[in-house]
């Protein structure tokens, strides 16, 4: 015998309320103009373009440092979302589904082609995530999601959990 | 012609005229051939994680690497057009909140394609650095 299914729409609410109460932890994802679109548990991270983000204006091209901070943003939010998935869906409160943010150890980026004054995406992998220590691989395209114009790895240190 | 330091004090103006930069309030601090030290005041714009108001390390990130971009630019052997191949970013402990953040890089090596930087950032404190980073970036043909 099994339990009626959750309703689709519960579902939804809780899972965009945890994930938006994690990037409303964040102040840097509204400096850069982050979105997020998520698909059950798949996360895409989404930078608008904005002429903000541009760093040879000449070209014109993204900024180094602004894709940087994108994909390292990517990654902390994957993480994050990950380690709070289980909490969330056993029914915690999202205070205390997120224990805190990790923290970064280090962050390699590969430059792969310049950035173009478009929207761009990303999408992380967390390879490993133990209980001090964490990496994930961080991959963002343009236009064609098979052409990367940049790819990271960062360490990152996880947050105390309690319990 | 210009001399190895004009063209410093060229590239010291221009990067800081770079749209991302200019909204990241950047300003050069020192300039001189192939060196390059940067400071990114404190906003509230750019913190990582309120609870502790530490800076998130993106916007350590674009620091290091419009330093690092910098120093390269200023190198007399380099191109005054750069692009970052790769840049890894050490986070040694988290920047002091309210602290500006000063970058200071030097680039150490240039070949006919490829210029080798390296960078060290601190908070108000000279003693301990907050981050280091490595780079390559890209040497174009003929200016």
């Amino acid at each position: 015998m099994s339990r009626k299914p959750e309703p689709v729409h519960l579902v939804k609410q809780r899972r965009d309320a945890a994930l938006n109460h994690l990037i409303g932890k964040i102040p840097f994802i509204g400096f850069l103009g982050l979105q997020f679109d998520r698909r059950g548990d798949e996360l895409t991270t989404i930078m608008p373009y904005d002429e903000k983000l541009i760093g040879n204006l000449a070209l014109p091209a993204l900024h180094g440092g602004a894709t940087a901070g994108f994909l390292e943003t990517a990654a902390i939010v994957e993480l994050s979302w990950a380690m709070m998935w289980d909490r969330m869906e056993t029914g915690q409160p999202q205070e205390t589904a997120l224990p805190g943010l990790p923290k970064t150890i280090d962050f390699s980026v590969d430059y792969l082609r310049s950035g173009l004054p478009r929207d761009a995406y990303a999408r992380a992998t967390v390879n490993r995530s133990g209980r001090r220590y964490a990496s994930v691989h961080v991959e963002a395209w343009q236009d064609n999601r098979s052409r990367l114009f940049a790819q990271a790895t960062g360490h990152f240190l996880m947050p105390d959990r309690a319990g | 012609m210009k001399t190895p330091e004009e063209r410093a004090a060229f590239v010291a103006k221009m990067i800081v005229a770079m749209p991302y930069c200019m909204a990241l309030q950047l300003r050069c601090e020192r300039f001189a051939p192939g060196e390059m030290d940067l400071a990114m005041p404190y906003a509230d714009q750019i913190i990582g994680d309120p609870e502790t108001g530490v800076v998130h390390g993106g916007a350590v990130s674009a620091l290091m690497d419009t330093t690092c971009g910098g120093a390269v630019m200023a190198h007399p052997k380099a191109s005054l057009l750069t692009a970052t191949i790769d840049l890894r970013i050490d986070y040694m402990r988290a920047a002091k909140s309210g602290d500006t953040i000063v970058a200071k890089a030097i680039c150490y090596h240039v070949t006919r394609s490829v210029a080798f930087v390296r960078a060290v950032a601190y908070d108000s404190d000279p003693d301990r650095p907050v981050a280091a980073a490595t780079g390559a970036f890209t040497v174009e043909g003929t200016e």
